[in-house]
């Protein structure tokens, strides 16, 4: 390898990633507008979690008073009766009350108004003692923010090598670097480590961008964090290594860069976690890179793990970056 | 003078398709090798196996007595007929990123001077014009000094003047005494810049030799051309003129030009609008496949 030709390509590809001003802003805006969508739709000062409509709130009869005391749960007085009931069939309602007349109604399918039903038929207090402890919550936007940022990461470096590499191969770039004696592994290597630096920078900013804007917790350490995020970009940017090896078709490169990409954000928690989900989904999970990427890296931000604590993390991503570089650069062709 | 590249039995299929069937040739050094023919004759397929990109079916090619190595690609300068060029990046950067691929290299300002590209450092290549874009593919097929250069039809697109100014660069990098080899569509390209040529059809060279020695050895005649009004039905009947009409207009092929102007004079033919031209490398092509070049 000839680092004068790796250096050449790896300044060539800066250059135009940095003038493409387009994909250059989308890169940093889109997800800073995700991370405050959902900021500003999460985080809100309410705090309730039913909706009962009570009908005739005067009144109710001797004892659902202390059902109507609950905390968290939004009465809402109702006038219509029948207007009520058919907001319970479609769940706008959890819970429709008329003690007066000694009825309340749910629907059979909602769950919350089976919850409701048991607070509201209560047994007196069990002879069990209550502990109380104090911390600050984790809000959706602290568990989001690893989440979106790999999901950025992912695209990244899907979109941004596996695709311009195929676009180069379909306008001819690839065929006039074939003619210099540029070696394969110095043009592969140029595209990962430019790629590579480009993401941690960006990522780096939104990261900044974003605490500023919506403040999220950090407990862990900072190099670790970028340690991790160094780790899951390259072997995403070495996944994409291997879509990009031979084809020369950009429909077909998208969709099979769309097949790869969207499993693992829809999989691999970037909006939701797996913890409820069959035992099946979770094991499925584990073959992306992007699963690991955001569990190392949750972990590290909101529980303050170490490094040796995400170690297992890290190894499968090294061992994923390794097989898929090693795959996609002997599968290489110019043309 | 003595062999730079020799094509020996070269093959090439493409599944089903035979793209090129046994063509053999040598180049020698410091000349220019044309390869002609219409599309879909073989040449680019030719070429490019030539150059490296495309690995043949079978057959052989040597460089300086030798199977290609990597000395050749440090030795190769090449402009292929269809090149895109990595967008936003400008025309000195592209000369600079070509030139740092190379270990043995042209001083850039030298190349800029020749190419007239110094106006256009700064601009972006997408937004070069035809010639402005053929002389930077050219400045990077010669950025690395080359003993020999590949230039796959390099003027197709261009007017007029920019073919003859992309000539005129030609022309200079013959004077350095470099390898040459071209294929092009135009035959009078071919027959300026080229010392020897070889015409294509179906896969296989049907010609070869230097322009005026191809012209020589199939042709002693001349063409005279009249409007085809101008010379009544009758005389196509006359056994001493080889004449055929197309397109408006008559031409005679004369081995005596003088003795065919008299026979038309007594014929009372007016001569006004006569023409005479010599024959060219296409209509050696016309009488060798009977196909135009273009086709």
């Amino acid at each position: 390898m000839r680092f004068k030709r790796f250096m050449a390509v790896l300044s060539a590809r800066n250059l135009e990633f940095l003038r493409d001003r387009s994909a250059l802003s989308w890169n940093i805006v889109l997800p800073v507008l995700i991370v405050l969508g959902f900021a500003f739709a999460f985080t809100t000062s309410s705090q309730d979690l039913f909706k009962v409509g009570v009908y005739e709130q005067q009144k109710q009869a001797p004892g659902v008073e202390q059902f109507l005391q609950l905390q968290h749960i939004q009465f809402i007085p109702i006038d219509v009766i029948d207007s009520a009931i058919i907001k319970v069939e479609r769940h706008q309602l959890d819970m429709l009350l008329d003690s007066s007349s000694g009825r309340y109604w749910i629907n059979d399918s909602s769950a919350n108004g089976y919850v409701l039903e048991q607070l509201l038929k209560r047994p007196a207090d069990t002879s069990l003692n209550k502990q109380t402890v104090t911390g600050d919550a984790i809000r959706y936007v602290d568990w989001l923010i690893p989440g979106v940022l790999g999901m950025n990461i992912m695209f990244s470096s899907l979109f941004g090598v596996g695709y311009v590499i195929v676009r180069y191969r379909k306008n001819g770039v690839l065929k006039r670097l074939k003619a210099t004696p540029l070696t394969a592994f110095e043009f592969l290597s140029a595209q990962v480590v430019s790629r590579l630096w480009l993401i941690v920078a960006v990522t780096s900013l939104v990261y900044a961008g974003t605490d500023l804007l919506v403040g999220f917790r950090m407990y862990g350490s900072y190099l670790s964090l970028l340690l991790v995020l160094v780790l899951g970009t390259f072997s995403m940017i070495c996944l994409s290594l291997i879509v990009a090896a031979r084809l020369s078709n950009e429909e077909t490169a998208n969709g099979i860069l769309n097949l790869v990409s969207w499993p693992m954000m829809m999989l691999s928690g970037v909006w939701f976690s797996l913890e409820g989900s069959p035992e099946i989904i979770q094991q499925l999970a584990l073959i992306f890179p992007l699963t690991h990427m955001i569990q190392a890296a949750r972990a590290i931000m909101i529980d303050g793990e170490s490094l040796l604590q995400v170690s297992d993390h890290l190894l499968v991503l090294i061992i994923m970056s390794a097989a898929f570089m090693t795959i996609g650069a002997r599968s290489f062709k110019w043309e | 003078m003595s062999c730079i590249l020799q094509v020996e039995n070269l093959v090439k299929h493409f599944g089903p398709v035979q793209a090129v069937n046994g063509v053999s040739f040598a180049i020698e050094r410091g000349t220019c090798f044309g390869l002609l023919g219409p599309n879909g004759a073989g040449k680019t397929t030719t070429v490019e196996m030539m150059e490296g990109i495309l690995p043949s079916t079978s057959g052989s090619i040597q460089y300086k007595g030798a199977p290609a190595d990597e000395d050749f690609r440090n030795e190769a300068g090449i402009m292929f007929q269809e090149t895109s060029l990595q967008e936003f990046i400008q025309v000195g950067e592209t000369l600079e990123l070509f030139s740092r691929f190379y270990s043995r290299t042209r001083p850039l300002n030298e190349l800029i001077e020749r190419c007239a590209l110094g106006e256009y450092l700064d601009r972006d290549v997408r937004k070069l014009s035809g010639g402005q874009r053929q002389r930077l593919l050219l400045a990077i097929a010669l950025v690395n000094d080359p003993e020999i250069v590949f230039l796959d039809e390099p003027t197709t697109g261009l007017d007029p003047q920019a073919r003859r100014n992309f000539w005129q660069l030609v022309n200079d990098i013959k004077q350095e005494q470099k390898t040459l080899v071209l294929t092009t569509h135009y035959m009078e390209e071919a027959y300026e810049l080229c010392d020897e040529i070889a015409i294509m059809d179906h896969g296989r060279i049907i010609a070869q030799g230097s322009p005026r020695a191809l012209l020589k050895k199939h042709f002693d005649n001349s063409v005279i051309l009249l409007p085809a009004s101008e010379v009544p039905a009758s005389l196509d009947q006359d056994h001493r003129l080889k004449m055929h009409r197309m397109n408006g207009q008559v031409e005679i092929l004369s081995e005596d030009v003088n003795a065919t102007i008299e026979l038309l004079m007594a014929q009372r033919i007016p001569l006004t609008h006569l023409q005479i031209r010599s024959r060219t490398l296409e209509d050696l092509f016309l009488e060798l496949t009977g196909r135009g070049l273009r086709n």
